[in-house]
C-alpha cells in the first residue's frame, strides 16, 4: 500500500516570460510518506508546488493524482483533489478565532454552530497531537500557533496530501521539533506530505525521501537513509560554476564598522539578532551568508539606522586608529546622513524601501541627495544628470528618464538603485541580494561595481544567496544562523561545504 | 491568472491596468463622460419637470455668466473652490484623507469674523486684512494639526477623525453666533461692520472679489511650487508612497504628517477668510456650505478641475446635476486607468 | 418624573433615525466599504417615501393608511437601493475612491431630497407645507392598550412600529454578523479580501450585497424621520447632520449593531440634553450639542490605541480590492 503514488508529475514546465522556473520536472509522492523537496533559493521549489495547489497552471506536462490525470486550475480544484498547501505567508483573519478561520469559505448550515466545529477540531488535533485552542483569536497567537491553524484548516477540509512551504523558517528549534512530531503522526495516519526546505539537517531528520531541484531542473530523488549532508549539498549546488570575477587583493584595509553584542527584536517582538559581533573593514568585501530570514535583513537595517536596537553597539570609524568614532546604534537613518557619513544601502525590497515606484528615475535619485542642496527648494539638475549617467553607465533600459521606475524590469530597477547608492562614493556600502532576479550579464556588471567600490576604499557588505558567487566575490564571509553569527571564514580558503554546514547552524552538527 | 471557470466559448471581459494613456485619449474619455452625464441629466430633467432640458442648461449658464455681477460671483465661487482644493492637494498626495476641510474653513471663517468684530473698526485696513488672513490661516491650521497628531502618534483613522471635527467646528460656530448675534433674537450674526466696512476686502480690479482672486492665484502658484519644487513637497510625496522608503531616506514621517496637515489646514482656513471677509461679511454654519466636500472631489480629479468647478452652483436642482456629473467623471477615471478587452474564450 | 419620561421619549425619537443609519453603515463597513454617502441616501430614502405617499394620497379618493405605508416603504427602499447601487457600481466595479464617491453621493442625495421635497410643496398647490397625514398616521400608530400603561407604557410602548423595527434590525444584524456563516464570510471580506478570496468567497458579491442592504436600512432612517418624527411633512435640510451622526455612531458602537441601540439613545440624549439642563444660556446650549461628536472623537482615539483588535475598524475599510494585485 505504501508504494502507491498519490502524485505524479511528468515533464512539468513553467515559464514566466523568458524565465524558465521549472524545466521538465518529474516527481512522485507515495502514499504515507514525507517527501522533502530540496533546493537553493530560486531553484523553483515553490513554483512547482504552486502548480499542485492551483495557484499556477503548468505550461507543459501532466499531473496525476491517485493515478488519474487532472487539471488543477484553482485552489478549489486542489481542495477537491485532497491537496492542501500551507504557504509561507499565512492567510488568516486576525480578529477571528482559530475555528472561524478554519471553516472560512466552507458552505453549510446558515447558522454557525461553533461548539460543533470546535469539537470536530478538537478531535482532529488530538488525533495528530496538535496543541490548539479553537476559540483563541488569531491575533493573540504566536507564529507557530498560526501555522498550526493553517495545517488544521487544510486537514479539516479533508486534505490527504499536505504541502508545507518552508514551514520551519519561522519556528524556533523547539517548535520545529513539535511540528515534526505532528508531521510524523500525520504520516502514520496515512497522509502524504511534501515539505519544501533548504535546511539539510531537517531533511535528514524528517523525510523518507528527498527530491532535489537546481535552477529549475529536476536533479534526482534519493532515499533519505542513503543520503548525507555532503551528498545532498552536492546535488543541490551542483558542479561549481566557474565565475570570472575580478577579485583584487584588499588594499589599505582598515577597520570601518564594528558591531558589538548587537541584539534586535522585530515588530512582533521576535528576537531576530542575537549577540552579533564582528568587524567590517574598508577595502574589502564582507559577504554575509545564511538561509534567508536568519537576520540578514535586520542586520543591514540595524547598521543603516532603520531598526530599533535592543542592546549592543554599532561603531563607525573614520580613521583606523579610531580617533573619530560615531555611534551608529544611537542614530536614525536621517541622523547618519546629516552627519555626512556616506553610508549606502541597497535593501532587499527594492520598490518597497529603496525606491519610490511611482516616481521617475530623476526623482528617485533625489532620495539620497535632496537634502544637500541649500535652501528650501530641491535641486533637480544634479539628480537629472546623475540619472542620465546611471542609465548610460549601467545600460539601464528605459523609455526615458521620466518613466516611473515601477514600469522598469527587475534588473533595470536594481541598476537604478545600485547606481544611485554608489554614486555618492560611499564609505560603507551594504547590498542585500544584489543580483536577485537579474540575468547573468547584469549580475556581472553588479559584481564588478562592488569590486570597484572595494578598490576605491569602501567597506562593502554583501548579503547573498549563491555561495559560489560569495566565495569568489568576497574577501571574508560572515555566516548567520538563527540570528547568531555561526562563523566568519576567509573566502579564499573556505568551501561551499563549510559554509553550508555553518548556515545550518553547523556547530551543533559538527 | 487563468480564470477559474473553464466553460468554453464564454465571453470574457479582461481588464488590465494601462501603462500610459495619451492626454488626448484621456480627455476624450472625460469629455465623453461629461456629454453622457449631460444626456442623463437631460432625461432626468424631462422626466421630472417636463421642461426642455436645453432651457434648463441655458438657465444654469445664464445664472453663471448672465451679467457682469454674476460672472464675478461665479469667478468668486470658482476660485474659493479652487483654493480649498489646492489646500487639500498636499494632504492627499501624502495619502492623508483630510475630509475636514469643511471644519477648517469654518474655523478660519470664525477667526476672520472675530477680528472683524473686535478689531475691524480699530485698525487701519491693511493691518486688519493681514491679521485676518494670518489668524484665519492659523485657526484652520490648528484644526488640521489635531487629526494629524493623532494619526502620527496613534495611527487614528484620519477620515473619520476629520469628519467628526467638522461638526465640532459647526457647533463652535453656533456658539459664536449666540455671542455675536446681531440684531438680538435673529439667530444670525448679520452683516458685520455693514456701515464702516471694517475688515472687508477692498475693491481690486474694479470688483470686491478681485482681491480674493489675486490671493487664490498667489496661493495656487505657491502651493504648486511647494509641491513640485520644494524639499517638503518631495518628502510628503515619498511618505504618501511608502513610509518604509521615507524612513530609509531619513525622513521623519511623523513630522511630515503634522507639517503637511498644518499647511493643508492653513490654506483651508484662509479660504474661510476669503468667504467671510471677502464675500459674505458674516458667519454662519453654512459658511463652508459643502465646499469642503466638493473640493475633495475637485482635488481628487485634478485633471477635470475646470469642468467640476463650473457647476459649483448652490441650487438643489444643480446639486443633482452636479452629482450626476461627478458620478460620471469619477466613474470615467476607471476607463482612463484600465483597458478593457472583450474576447471569446478559446475552447479549452 | 414627567420631565424624565419626556426626555427619554424624545431621546429615543432622536436616536431611531440615527440607529437605522448606523446599522446600515455597520453592515456596509463590515464589507470594507466606507460609505460616506449614507447621509445622502437617508435623504433619498426619506423623500422617496414621502413622494410615494403623496402621490398615493392625492390619486386616491379614500386613501388607506396601510396602503400608503406600504407604498412609501417600497418607494423608500427602492430609492435607497438606487443610491447604494451608484456607490457600489463606482467603488466596487469601477474602483473609484470610496471617500470621493461617498461625498459626491451625499451632495447628490441631499440635493435630491431638498429638490423633490421642495417641489412637491409647489405641486400640492403652492403655499405651505405638504402633508401626508393619512400615511403618517399609520407610521405614528402606537400600540393600543400597552402605550396607556403609566411610565412603562409611556417609555416602552409609545412609539410607531419603525422604532421597534430599528431595534429588531440592529439585533438581527448583530446575530447575522456573529452567528451565521455568511456573516462570518462578510467579516472576512472586510478584514482581508485577499484571504477571503483565497478561501473561495466571492468578494464583489459580498461587497455589493452588504452595501445595498445597508443602504436600504439607512434609507428607512430617512423615512422614519419624515413620517414619524415630522409627521409626514418635509422641511428643507430638516434632517440636518443626523446622517453624519449615524456615521459617528458606527464608531461609538465599535462596529457592533447591538451597541448602536444604546449608542443611539446616548446620541439622542446628548443631542437634546441642552433643553433639559436648567440654566444654560443659548451659547452654552450650542456647546452642549457638540457632545455627540466629542464623545465619538474620544472613542476613536481610545480604540486606535489598539487595545482590542475586535474593536478596530474593519482592516480593509476604505480600500478597493484588486484581485490581480495579490
Amino acid at each position: 500500500m505504501s508504494e502507491t503514488n498519490v502524485i505524479e508529475l511528468k515533464n512539468v514546465t513553467k515559464r514566466f516570460g523568458d524565465v524558465v522556473a521549472n524545466d521538465n520536472v518529474n516527481l512522485t509522492l507515495r502514499k504515507g510518506e514525507i517527501l522533502s523537496i530540496l533546493g537553493e533559493n530560486g531553484s523553483g521549489k515553490t513554483t512547482l508546488m504552486n502548480m499542485l495547489s492551483g495557484i499556477y497552471f503548468p505550461d507543459e506536462g501532466t499531473i496525476r493524482v491517485n493515478g488519474k490525470e487532472v487539471l488543477i486550475q484553482s485552489p478549489r480544484d486542489a481542495f477537491d483533489l485532497g491537496i492542501g498547501m500551507i504557504h509561507q505567508h499565512f492567510k488568516l483573519i486576525n480578529i477571528l478565532t482559530a475555528a472561524e478561520n478554519i471553516i472560512l469559505g466552507l458552505s453549510g448550515s446558515v447558522r454557525l454552530n461553533m461548539k460543533e466545529v470546535e469539537k470536530e477540531i478538537d478531535e482532529l488535533t488530538s488525533k495528530y497531537g496538535f496543541d490548539l485552542n479553537p476559540s483563541q483569536k488569531i491575533y493573540s497567537m504566536s507564529v507557530s500557533q498560526k501555522q498550526t491553524v493553517e495545517i488544521v484548516k487544510v486537514l479539516y477540509r479533508g486534505a490527504e496530501i499536505l504541502i508545507l512551504d518552508e514551514p520551519t523558517a519561522v519556528l524556533t528549534p523547539q517548535e520545529t521539533d513539535k511540528l515534526f512530531d505532528v508531521l510524523r503522526s500525520m504520516r502514520d495516519n496515512g497522509k502524504s506530505i511534501i515539505i519544501i526546505t533548504h535546511k539539510l539537517n531537517e531533511v535528514l531528520e524528517i523525510s523518507d525521501r528527498v527530491s532535489v531541484l537546481r535552477k529549475g531542473k529536476y536533479i534526482g530523488t534519493v532515499d533519505t537513509c542513503d543520503a548525507t549532508q555532503e551528498s545532498l549539498t552536492e546535488m543541490m549546488v551542483g558542479e561549481k560554476v566557474s565565475l570570472d570575477i575580478d577579485r583584487s587583493k584588499p588594499e589599505n584595509v582598515e577597520r570601518r564598522i564594528e558591531v558589538r553584542g548587537l541584539n534586535v527584536r522585530n515588530n512582533e517582538g521576535y528576537h531576530v539578532l542575537k549577540d552579533i559581533s564582528f568587524t567590517a573593514n574598508a577595502g574589502e568585501i564582507l559577504g554575509i551568508a545564511g538561509i534567508s530570514g536568519n537576520g540578514q535583513k535586520e542586520l543591514l537595517e540595524a547598521i543603516g539606522g532603520l531598526q530599533n536596537i535592543e542592546s549592543g553597539e554599532i561603531l563607525y570609524y573614520t580613521k583606523h586608529d579610531g580617533n573619530v568614532i560615531e555611534k551608529l546604534h544611537q542614530m536614525e537613518a536621517g541622523d547618519i546622513f546629516d552627519l555626512g557619513i556616506r553610508l549606502s544601502f541597497v535593501p532587499e525590497d527594492r520598490l518597497g524601501m529603496g525606491l519610490v515606484g511611482s516616481m521617475d528615475i530623476t526623482d528617485n535619485m533625489m532620495i539620497r541627495s535632496y537634502k544637500k542642496s541649500p535652501g528650501i527648494f530641491t535641486d533637480r539638475k544634479a539628480p537629472h544628470k546623475l540619472a542620465g549617467d546611471v542609465v548610460e553607465k549601467l545600460e539601464v533600459v528605459t523609455p526615458s528618464l521620466e518613466t516611473p521606475v515601477r514600469r522598469l524590469s527587475g534588473g533595470n530597477v536594481q541598476k537604478v538603485l545600485v547606481g544611485r547608492e554608489i554614486a555618492s562614493a560611499p564609505r560603507v556600502l551594504m547590498v542585500a541580494y544584489p543580483v536577485r532576479g537579474l540575468d547573468i550579464n547584469s549580475s556581472y556588471a553588479i559584481y564588478n561595481l562592488l569590486n570597484e567600490q572595494k578598490r576605491a576604499g569602501a567597506c562593502v557588505m554583501c548579503v547573498g544567496e549563491d555561495l559560489d558567487v560569495l566565495l569568489s566575490l568576497c574577501d571574508r564571509i560572515l555566516v548567520l544562523a538563527g540570528g547568531r553569527v555561526s562563523g566568519i571564514v576567509n573566502a579564499r580558503e573556505s568551501t561551499k561545504e563549510e559554509l553550508g554546514l555553518l548556515m545550518t547552524g553547523g556547530k551543533e552538527n559538527a | 491568472m487563468s480564470k477559474q471557470n473553464n466553460t468554453s466559448g464564454r465571453t470574457v471581459i479582461h481588464m488590465e491596468k494601462r501603462n500610459s494613456i495619451s492626454r488626448k485619449k484621456a480627455w476624450t474619455i472625460r469629455l465623453t463622460a461629461v456629454l453622457l452625464s449631460l444626456i442623463v441629466c437631460a432625461i432626468v430633467i424631462v422626466a421630472i419637470t417636463k421642461q426642455n432640458p436645453l432651457q434648463v442648461y441655458a438657465g444654469i449658464i445664464q445664472g453663471a455668466v448672465g451679467s457682469k455681477r454674476r460672472i464675478w460671483v461665479t469667478v468668486r465661487e470658482t476660485v474659493i473652490l479652487l483654493v480649498i482644493a489646492v489646500g487639500l492637494v498636499p494632504a492627499f498626495r501624502m495619502r492623508f484623507w483630510n475630509i475636514g476641510a469643511e471644519g477648517q474653513i469654518l474655523m478660519g471663517g470664525a477667526a476672520s469674523a472675530a477680528l472683524m468684530i473686535y478689531l475691524g473698526n480699530k485698525l487701519p485696513l491693511p493691518v486688519a486684512l493681514i491679521l485676518i488672513i494670518a489668524v484665519s490661516a492659523v485657526a484652520g491650521m490648528l484644526w488640521g494639526i489635531i487629526p494629524a497628531f493623532f494619526k502620527a502618534y496613534f495611527n487614528t483613522n484620519e477620515t473619520l477623525f476629520t469628519l467628526m471635527m467638522n461638526y465640532v467646528a459647526t457647533q463652535i460656530i453656533n456658539f459664536l453666533i449666540c455671542i455675536w448675534e446681531n440684531p438680538k433674537g435673529s439667530n444670525t450674526v448679520g452683516v458685520i461692520n455693514s456701515k464702516t466696512k471694517g475688515g472687508w476686502f477692498p475693491k481690486v480690479f474694479g470688483s470686491e472679489y478681485g482681491l480674493s482672486v489675486l490671493i487664490v492665484l498667489v496661493v495656487t502658484v505657491l502651493i504648486t511650487m511647494y509641491m513640485n519644487y520644494s524639499k517638503h513637497g518631495y518628502e510628503l510625496a515619498v511618505v504618501g508612497e511608502s513610509t518604509e522608503t521615507a524612513r530609509y531616506a531619513g525622513i521623519n514621517v511623523k513630522n511630515v504628517i503634522i507639517r503637511t496637515m498644518c499647511l493643508s489646514g492653513a490654506v483651508c482656513g484662509l479660504a474661510g477668510a476669503l468667504i467671510v471677509s471677502g464675500a459674505s461679511h458674516t458667519i454662519s454654519t453654512s459658511t463652508a456650505g459643502g465646499r469642503g466636500f466638493t473640493a475633495i472631489i475637485v482635488a481628487w480629479m485634478s485633471g477635470s478641475i475646470q469642468i467640476a468647478t463650473q457647476f459649483g452652483l448652490n441650487e438643489n436642482a444643480s446639486d443633482i446635476i452636479t452629482g450626476i456629473l461627478l458620478f460620471f467623471l469619477i466613474g470615467c477615471e476607471f476607463f482612463v486607468n484600465y483597458k478593457l478587452s472583450v474576447y471569446k474564450e478559446k475552447e479549452a | 418624573m414627567a420631565v424624565l419620561i419626556t426626555f427619554i421619549q424624545r431621546s429615543i425619537g432622536q436616536g431611531i433615525a440615527i440607529l437605522f443609519g448606523a446599522t446600515g453603515e455597520i453592515l456596509t463597513e463590515k464589507s470594507g466599504n466606507l460609505n460616506l454617502g449614507i447621509p445622502g441616501i437617508m435623504y433619498m430614502g426619506g423623500v422617496a417615501g414621502l413622494l410615494g405617499a403623496f402621490f398615493y394620497e392625492n390619486g386616491t379618493a379614500n386613501p388607506s393608511p396601510l396602503a400608503g405605508m406600504l407604498i412609501s416603504i417600497i418607494c423608500c427602499l427602492l430609492c435607497s437601493l438606487l443610491g447604494g447601487l451608484i456607490y457600489t457600481f463606482l467603488t466596487v466595479t469601477l474602483r473609484a475612491n470610496q471617500n470621493v464617491v461617498g461625498l459626491a453621493l451625499t451632495t447628490f442625495g441631499t440635493g435630491f431630497g431638498n429638490f423633490f421635497g421642495g417641489s412637491i410643496s409647489k405641486m400640492a398647490g403652492g403655499v405651505g407645507q405638504i402633508s401626508v397625514k393619512t400615511t403618517a398616521s399609520a407610521f405614528r400608530a402606537k400600540i393600543p392598550g400597552l402605550s396607556g400603561i403609566p411610565v412603562i407604557g409611556q417609555l416602552l410602548f409609545n412609539y410607531g412600529f419603525l422604532t421597534y423595527l430599528a431595534i429588531i434590525l440592529a439585533v438581527v444584524c448583530t446575530y447575522f454578523l456573529k452567528r451565521t456563516r455568511i456573516g462570518l464570510h462578510l467579516v472576512a471580506v472586510g478584514e482581508s479580501p485577499a484571504t477571503a478570496d483565497s478561501a473561495g468567497i466571492n468578494v464583489p458579491k459580498y461587497k455589493y450585497t452588504a452595501t445595498l442592504v445597508g443602504s436600504m436600512i439607512a434609507g428607512l432612517g430617512g423615512l422614519y424621520f419624515v413620517m414619524e418624527y415630522l409627521g409626514g411633512t418635509w422641511s428643507n435640510n430638516g434632517f440636518g447632520d443626523r446622517g453624519w451622526l449615524a456615521v459617528a455612531l458606527v464608531i461609538l458602537a465599535l462596529w457592533n449593531p447591538s451597541n448602536a441601540i444604546w449608542g443611539s439613545l446616548v446620541f439622542g440624549a446628548l443631542y437634546i440634553i441642552y433643553i433639559y439642563i436648567p440654566g444654560l444660556s443659548r451659547a452654552q446650549q450650542e456647546l452642549c450639542k457638540m457632545l455627540p461628536y466629542l464623545v465619538t472623537l474620544i472613542v476613536l482615539v481610545i480604540t486606535s490605541r489598539r487595545n482590542k483588535p475586535e474593536n478596530q475598524p474593519p482592516a480593509s475599510l476604505g480600500l478597493s480590492y484588486f484581485r490581480e494585485e495579490r
